[in-house]
């Protein structure tokens, strides 16, 4: 066991990196049951950053280091993958596992690293007076909840009194996060809810989409990911499930979770809030920097996923975060603390987001001391299974702040009666 | 030549029975205590604790009372995973309804209410025996999984089911929560680890273990000679399930500092903890911990070397680390089918003779 562990030491002084460049880790999953959801957005994450080093030289002059580190949706290697990342002082974490962000909200709080969690973990950080250092911005899970809600109060001409929902969710701190949302929104509108817990990973469904089968709720919604999203959508067409009243959260919504269904899988829909595919300008810039380069990460059969397309749209808040930190800090060479601020003051707005080369991609970004996840717009799209291609059908919907916002303020007050914190931003 | 019993007299009954009779054993013996409690306290960093000493001390905590169970007494359990949730949420709910009280006494509590729940889900094994039993303990894993994502109460009615470890202190030094100091967790753990490991090993030289051994060794022979079989079996569960619940939950408050049940705790910690067992040896404390480095250790080893310093992708050096860790298991298995332990006593049994074997 010694042996081990001198050679333990030994390898841990020689993974120390170069000092003076901005650190931008990647807490990727690459293997494992979630493998066919992480490879995309983690190639996604990293091109951005390549893209950014190669043509502009990195953000204001810094290049960007983009460490990559493994943790198979699995807390305890997230927990070790912090541990070493956390020694070259990165400037913004970006887990994308909400069981880690959870882990880590208190840690990266007393160590005082930003933690950017677009479209996951903990809803209520959007409260920034009480989450100093956690930013989920555009949107987050009730958002996605409130947006899906209001679609099918659409499509039912705004009345869902006495129909049925069924919220097909992983059994997990990730799926149980819409519950309290779906129950307020139930006795707003007069609808009514079931709850079908699906545990991890997810392969077995049968019982919950038999009774579906039984119960015929006019709608589903569902929150799954990694290998539970093919089974369900499968299980689905296997009942004759109508797809166009399925919907899933935007983390259902990847092209690996509808093609094992087929023909079947067409008219699936799912939350996004963001553009897919490879008709914008920036993919001409990846192509020539970064893909014919030969620098383009993974297998470099990505670009244009959905999935690749949310891990560069969170390395591109990161990036326009940076620059405003850099610009507020008037030094290129930016600590975690300036990060923050720089987060603070985001604003990415339509103009700017046309700039980048990803025009009409997201929705404006605004952010703020108290505002932390930015106004939580979300589009639908549409599964074509004959062109094998997502389409948007709707233009960004905004979430039921009416309902959302007292959540909000009550859940993040209860964290900071748990943790002992007082509000800032006065 | 070095390692020796020649020239080691005893002369008196205690000193011929105690754990390490050889004198070098025991000089090593409180070396590596002496190392353990003097120097590394000073010298542990928050990578070292967090990612290495911790966890490797917490899984050795869990695979002493899973070996007390199996390796002595017998009985195949898959229901470790569980019972450590149970020791993890009666810590939570401890550590939250009494804040003021130290956390090293929640622990110890927690690991009192797993004995209890242990002894429950024992009660099957005065009947059932072998595979029969290891589907009773399964049941019982995916009974505890299912109870604590199922009742609000045992989460404090989180809106996300995560129960969080807020900070909680021993001898007014944080060991749990984000302020806790890498020496405090680490000391935390390492008393646990020896303290119970000091136990488990007194307790299974004495009349105690020899009647869990007797059982698993013949059970109708071992009740003809008077060992009360629903004693013996029952004794074994709650020791078994203290350990084990100690581990949840320092795995939990100390460790992890937020968890959920079927990530955390689900039927794959069952399995690691019973491959900590067999990898390192059943009926062996020596096994528990070195099972415990095995499985805890090398995957972090491999990982640093082979994304560290040889600097691969990430993916494959998870995909060869999962391979060289099957390999060296199997490799390990035919090699010496007792475990590391047994290979550590061949290795002692083969240096008493160097270099003069007959």
């Amino acid at each position: 066991m010694k042996l081990t562990l001198a050679a333990l030491a030994t390898t841990m002084m020689v993974a120390t990196p170069a000092l003076a460049d901005l650190i931008v880790p990647n807490m990727s999953y690459r293997t494992g049951p979630y493998a066919a959801n992480g490879i995309p957005y983690a190639d996604g994450f990293a091109d951005y950053f390549t893209l950014l080093n190669e043509r502009d030289g990195g953000i204001g002059g810094q290049l960007v280091q983009v460490p990559e580190c493994e943790t198979a949706y699995n807390t305890e290697k997230g927990v070790e993958c912090y541990e070493s990342l956390r020694t070259q002082n990165p400037l913004v974490l970006n887990p994308l596992s909400t069981g880690i962000t959870y882990q880590l909200i208190p840690r990266i709080s007393q160590d005082g690293i930003p933690l950017y969690t677009p479209g996951y973990g903990r809803t209520s950080a959007k409260d920034g007076s009480v989450f100093e250092w956690v930013f989920n911005a555009p949107a987050n899970y009730w958002d996605g909840a409130s947006v899906a809600v209001k679609h099918i109060l659409e499509q039912e001409g705004g009345d869902l009194s006495g129909k049925k929902i069924a919220l097909v969710y992983h059994n997990s701190a990730y799926g149980k996060e819409p519950i309290r949302t779906l129950e307020e929104l139930s006795e707003k509108h007069g609808f009514e809810l079931n709850l079908l817990p699906v545990d991890a990973p997810g392969q077995e469904q049968k019982s919950q989409w038999l009774q579906i089968r039984r119960d015929r709720p006019d709608y589903v919604i569902m929150y799954a990911w990694g290998v539970m999203n093919q089974v369900a959508i499968q299980e689905a067409v296997n009942i004759r499930f109508p797809m166009d009243k399925f919907i899933g959260i935007w983390w259902s919504g990847s092209e690996n979770d509808v093609r094992a269904a087929g023909a079947g899988a067409d008219g699936y829909k799912a939350l996004t809030f963001h553009g897919v595919g490879r008709d914008y300008p920036l993919y001409d810039d990846l192509q020539q920097y970064v893909y014919d380069a030969g620098k383009a990460a993974g297998a470099g059969d990505q670009a244009g996923s959905v999935l690749y397309s949310r891990g560069a749209y969170a390395a591109l808040v990161i990036a326009e975060a940076i620059a405003k930190a850099q610009e507020l800090a008037g030094t290129s060479e930016i600590t975690p603390a300036q990060m923050r601020d720089g987060f603070e003051a985001l604003e990415i707005t339509a103009e700017r987001m046309a700039e980048l080369g990803l025009p009409d991609f997201g929705a404006p970004i605004a952010l703020s001391c108290e505002n932390h996840g930015g106004d939580g717009l979300a589009r639908m799209q549409q599964w074509n299974a004959g062109e094998g291609s997502w389409s948007l059908i709707t233009d960004f919907i905004e979430p039921d702040a009416e309902i959302l916002d007292p959540l909000v303020a009550e859940d993040s007050a209860a964290y900071a009666a748990e943790a002992g914190l007082t509000a800032r931003c006065n | 030549m070095i390692y020796r019993e020649a020239g080691d007299f005893k002369t008196s009954y205690r000193d011929d029975s105690q754990t390490f009779p050889i004198r070098l054993d025991r000089w090593g013996y409180y070396a590596i205590l002496a190392v353990a409690f003097g120097i590394i306290p000073f010298v542990i960093n928050d990578y070292w604790a967090n990612a290495v000493l911790v966890p490797f001390l917490i899984y050795a905590i869990a695979a002493m009372g899973l070996n007390i169970l199996t390796g002595y007494a017998g009985q195949v359990s898959l229901g470790t995973g569980g019972f450590m949730a149970v020791g993890a949420y009666a810590v939570y709910k401890l550590m939250t309804a009494f804040p003021d009280v130290s956390i090293a006494i929640h622990v110890l509590l927690a690991g009192l209410i797993t004995a209890a729940v242990g002894v429950l889900f024992g009660l099957p094994s005065l009947r059932i025996k072998g595979f029969y039993l290891a589907v009773a303990t399964l049941a019982a894993q995916f009974f505890l999984v299912w109870l604590f994502n199922k009742v609000p109460w045992f989460y404090n009615y989180s809106a996300s089911g995560q129960i969080t470890a807020p900070t909680r202190t021993v001898f007014d030094q944080a060991v749990t929560g984000p302020a806790a100091s890498a020496p405090a967790k680490y000391l935390v753990c390492l008393v646990f680890a020896f303290a119970l490991a000091w136990l488990a090993r007194n307790l299974t030289r004495g009349s105690l273990g020899r009647k869990w051994m007797a059982i698993r060794d013949m059970d109708i022979a071992a009740e003809i000679i008077g060992v009360n079989p629903l004693r013996a079996k029952l004794s074994a569960f709650a020791v078994s399930s203290f350990f084990v619940g100690i581990a949840g939950a320092l795995l939990f408050a100390v460790y992890l500092g937020a968890a959920e049940v079927g990530e955390a705790f689900g039927i794959n910690k069952s399995f690691l903890v019973l491959f900590m067992i067999i990898i390192g040896g059943l009926g062996s404390i020596f096994g528990s911990f070195a099972g415990a480095a095995f499985l805890v250790l090398l995957p972090v080893l491999l990982k640093n070397t082979l994304v560290g310093t040889l600097g691969w992708p990430t993916d494959l050096a998870a995909h060869i680390e999962l391979m060289i860790v099957g390999a060296l298991i199997v490799t390990f298995l035919i090699v010496e089918p007792h475990g590391l332990a047994r290979l550590w006593r061949l290795a002692k049994d083969k240096l008493r003779l160097w270099p003069f074997p007959h």
